[in-house]
C-alpha cells in the first residue's frame, strides 16, 4: 500500500510539472499581447509595464521565477485587476464553486441512488422503465439545456426562484438542479447494475434462506455491497461537474471560479488563465487519488488482491 | 379374437444416417447477423437510429428547403417568432404574447401593451383576471408581429436571431457543422487509439511499458485544461476543435484496445497465423483488429456525443466557431442572450442537441447489449 501511494504521489507530481511548463510555454506563444493599448503607448511606457509584470526577463528565467513562485503557492498578478494577485482571486471565488459542486454531488448521487435502487426492486417493472429513461435523458442532454429550461420555466415565467445572481441559498437552487442532474442519472444507472447483479450473488440467497425479511436483505445485504463500485464513478463525475460549473456559472452569474475563468479568457488575462488552469488541474488530480485511495480502504477484497 | 394385423407396407425404415444429429438446422449467423438480430429487437436503439438518421438528412437538406440564407442578416427582421402556415396549434403562429399581472386592471392593460411598444393595432388583449375576487389583475396580450412588419407572405419556421438571420437554416447549417466536428474527432480518436493500443499491446515488453507510462501521465491531464489550452494557441475554428478533442479523446480507446489484445495474443488462431508465416501487421489487421471491432466501435459511439457536447461547452465559453459560422454550441450561446424575451432562439438548437445526444447513447448502450449480451445491465 505505502509503495502504491508512493509510486501514485510521484506520478502526481510529474503530472502537475508538466501541465505547469505546458501551460507556461503555451501563454508565451499566444497570440495577442497583454496591453491592450500596446498601439497607443510609446515604448519607454511598454517597457515600464513589462518590466512590473516581470515579462522583460528572457523566457527560461521567466520559466525559473513562476516555478519558483508556484511551489510557494504564487500564481502572479492579475493583468486585468491592477495589483491583485492570481491566488487571492481564486481563493475569494472558491466558495460558491465549491457550494454548488457539493450541493449538486450531494443531491445528485442520494437521488439517483434512490431512483436506481427503485428500478433494481421493480426489475422490468413500470418504475424500472420510467427511471431508466429518466436516466439516459439526464445522462445525455447536457446541463446548460436544463439551464435554460429552469431559468426560462422556473425563473421567469413561474419566477420562484431569482433567474441569476447570487446571494442567498434561493439563489444556489437553479444552478444546483442543472448541476445536479447529471450525477443523479448516472449513481441511477451505476446503482441499478450494482444492485441487480448484488442481488443475485449467492449470499443473498442465504439471508433470503435464513429468513431476512425483504427490507433487510434489501439494505443490510444488498445496498451495502452495491455501494462499494459506486465509488469509482464519484471521480469521473466530479471531474464532470467540474466541467459543468465553467457553464453553468455564467448562465446563472455566479461568481465563482469558473465564471471568472471564462471572463478572463475573453481579456487575455494570461496570469488568472493559468493560475486557474493549474488549479483544475490540481483539483483533479487530487480527487482521483483520493479515490482511488478510499476505493482501496473501503473494499478489503481490493486490499487483500495487492497484498498477494 | 380377430388381430387386425397391419399391413406391412406402412413400415418405412428411415432414412438415417450416423452424423444426422451433427447437422445444423438453421442458417449459420455471421456474429455481426447475429449482434444486427439482437439490436433490432432493442425499441430504444431502435428509435435512436431512426431519430439520429432523420437528424442526419434534415442536417444534409435543412439548409436548403426555404429561400434563406445563413448569413443574411436584415435587422428589420430581427428576433421574429417562429411561425409555420397551418402550425398555429403548436404556438408557431407568428405571435409572441405576455401575461402582465398589477393591482389595477387598468395598470396591467397597459402594461401589456407598453410591452410591445403600443402597437395597438396588432396586438390583442384579453382579460383573464378583471381583479373583482380580490386577486391582482391579469391581462394577457397577443402581438402578432409578422402582421405589425407587413411580412405575412414570409415564413420563418424557427424564427430569426438577433440579426434577422434566419434560425432554421442556420440551425441545420450548425448541426451540419457539429456533427462534422463530432465525427471527424471521433474518426481520429479511433485511428489513433487503435494503432497506439494495438502495438502497445502487441509488441509487450519495453515498448509497451514505456507507451503506457506515456498513458499515465496524460490519462492525469484533465481533458478539460488540454482541450481550452489547445483553443487558446490554435485560433478557433472548425479544424483547430477538432484537433483539440482529438489530443487527448484518443486514451480511452487505446486503453480499451490494448486490454483486449493483450487477451486475444497468446490464443491458439494466432500462434497458427504466426507458424503461417504472417507477419506482424497481417495478425494485427487480419486477426487482431476484427476480433476487438465491436468494443471499437461501441467506445466510438461513445466518443461522439461528448465531442459534439464539448464543441457546445467551448462556444460557452468564448472558444467557440468564430462568427458569423454556426454550430450548435454557438447557436445555444446565442440563445442565452435573450432567453428571457425570445425563448424560440435558444429552444430549436437546445432541442436539436438534445435529440443528438439522446439518440447517440441509445443507440450506443443498444449497441453494446447487442454486441456482448454478457454486458447487458
Amino acid at each position: 500500500m505505502a509503495r502504491y501511494i508512493t509510486q501514485r504521489l510521484v506520478y502526481m507530481v510529474i503530472t502537475m510539472f508538466l501541465i505547469a511548463t505546458f501551460t507556461f510555454f503555451l501563454m508565451k506563444f499566444l497570440p495577442g499581447t497583454p496591453l491592450s493599448a500596446a498601439d497607443r503607448l510609446s515604448e519607454e511606457q511598454q517597457a515600464v509595464v513589462l518590466a512590473k509584470y516581470g515579462l522583460d526577463d528572457p523566457v527560461p528565467v521567466q520559466y525559473f521565477n513562476y516555478m519558483v513562485n508556484l511551489v510557494q503557492g504564487d500564481l502572479g498578478i492579475s493583468f486585468q485587476f491592477d495589483n491583485r494577485e492570481v491566488t487571492t482571486i481564486i481563493l475569494d471565488r472558491i466558495g460558491p464553486s465549491l457550494q454548488i459542486g457539493l450541493q449538486a454531488m450531494i443531491i445528485g448521487t442520494l437521488l439517483g441512488m434512490l431512483l436506481g435502487l427503485v428500478s433494481a426492486i421493480y426489475h422490468n417493472g413500470f418504475l424500472d422503465y420510467g427511471s431508466t429513461f429518466t436516466a439516459v435523458i439526464g445522462q445525455s442532454v447536457p446541463s446548460f439545456v436544463f439551464a435554460g429550461i429552469f431559468q426560462y420555466f422556473v425563473g421567469v415565467k413561474l419566477g420562484w426562484f431569482p433567474v441569476a445572481l447570487w446571494g442567498t441559498w434561493e439563489h444556489t437552487v437553479m444552478p444546483t438542479l442543472s448541476l445536479a442532474i447529471f450525477p443523479l442519472a448516472i449513481a441511477a444507472r451505476f446503482m441499478r447494475t450494482e444492485m441487480l447483479e448484488v442481488m443475485g450473488s449467492d449470499y443473498i440467497t442465504t439471508a433470503r434462506a435464513k429468513g431476512v425479511n425483504k427490507f433487510g436483505v434489501v439494505f443490510k445485504h444488498g445496498v451495502r455491497n452495491a455501494l462499494i463500485p459506486l465509488i469509482t464513478v464519484l471521480g469521473p463525475l466530479a471531474v464532470g461537474l467540474m466541467t459543468g460549473t465553467l457553464v453553468i456559472e455564467s448562465i446563472f452569474a455566479v461568481p465563482g471560479i469558473g465564471d471568472q475563468f471564462v471572463k478572463s479568457i475573453n481579456t487575455n488575462d494570461f496570469p488568472i488563465i493559468m493560475g486557474t488552469t493549474l488549479f483544475f488541474a490540481f483539483f483533479f488530480i487530487i480527487i482521483v487519488l483520493v479515490i482511488d485511495l478510499l476505493y482501496g480502504i473501503i473494499d478489503p477484497r481490493i486490499r487483500l488482491a495487492e497484498g498477494e | 379374437m380377430d388381430n387386425h394385423k397391419p399391413n406391412k407396407d406402412l413400415f418405412v425404415p428411415v432414412d438415417t444416417r450416423e452424423d444426422d444429429s451433427e447437422k445444423i438446422s438453421r442458417p449459420s449467423l455471421s456474429f455481426w447477423q447475429d449482434s444486427f438480430i439482437r439490436l433490432r429487437k432493442n425499441v430504444g436503439a431502435m428509435i435512436g437510429l431512426v431519430v439520429l438518421i432523420l437528424l442526419i438528412v434534415m442536417a444534409a437538406i435543412g439548409p436548403s428547403l426555404n429561400e434563406y440564407d445563413q448569413f443574411e442578416q436584415d435587422l428589420s427582421r430581427a428576433k421574429m417568432p417562429p411561425k409555420i402556415e397551418g402550425m398555429g396549434w403548436l404556438g408557431m403562429d407568428g405571435t409572441l404574447s405576455t401575461v402582465q399581472t398589477n393591482d389595477s386592471l387598468d395598470q396591467a392593460e397597459t402594461n401589456a401593451l407598453m410591452r410591445f411598444n403600443n402597437d395597438e393595432d396588432y396586438i390583442e388583449t384579453t382579460v383573464l383576471n378583471d381583479g373583482s375576487n380580490g386577486e391582482p389583475a391579469e391581462v394577457e396580450a397577443v402581438y402578432d408581429v409578422y402582421a405589425a412588419k407587413d411580412m405575412e407572405e414570409q415564413n420563418f419556421w424557427f424564427g430569426t436571431d438577433g440579426l434577422g438571420r434566419d434560425l432554421f437554416t442556420r440551425a441545420w447549417e450548425g448541426t451540419r457543422i457539429s456533427l462534422y466536428i463530432a465525427f471527424l474527432a471521433a474518426a481520429i480518436d479511433m485511428v489513433i487509439g487503435v494503432a497506439y493500443g494495438g502495438i502497445s499491446a502487441y509488441y509487450g515488453g519495453r515498448v509497451d511499458n514505456y507507451m503506457q507510462r506515456i498513458i499515465e501521465v496524460l490519462i492525469g491531464v484533465p481533458n478539460l485544461v488540454i482541450v481550452i489550452l489547445m483553443i487558446l494557441i490554435l485560433e478557433p475554428g472548425i479544424l483547430s476543435i477538432t484537433i483539440a478533442l482529438t489530443i487527448t479523446g484518443w486514451i480511452s480507446m487505446a486503453r480499451i484496445v490494448r486490454g483486449q489484445i493483450l487477451k486475444l495474443k497468446n490464443q491458439e488462431f494466432v500462434l497458427a497465423s504466426r507458424t503461417l508465416g504472417a507477419p506482424d501487421g497481417r495478425i494485427l489487421r487480419k486477426h487482431l483488429i476484427p476480433n476487438v471491432l465491436s468494443l471499437i466501435i461501441i467506445n466510438t459511439m461513445f466518443t461522439i456525443p461528448s465531442a459534439i457536447f464539448f464543441e457546445a461547452f467551448l462556444s460557452f465559453i468564448g472558444l467557440g466557431l468564430p462568427t458569423p459560422l454556426a454550430s450548435l454550441g454557438t447557436l445555444v450561446e446565442d440563445g442565452f442572450q435573450s432567453l428571457q424575451i425570445y425563448p424560440h432562439i435558444l429552444f430549436f438548437p437546445a432541442l436539436i442537441i438534445s435529440l443528438i445526444m439522446i439518440a447517440f447513447n441509445m443507440l450506443a448502450d443498444g449497441l453494446r447489449d447487442a454486441f456482448d449480451p454478457k454486458m447487458r445491465e
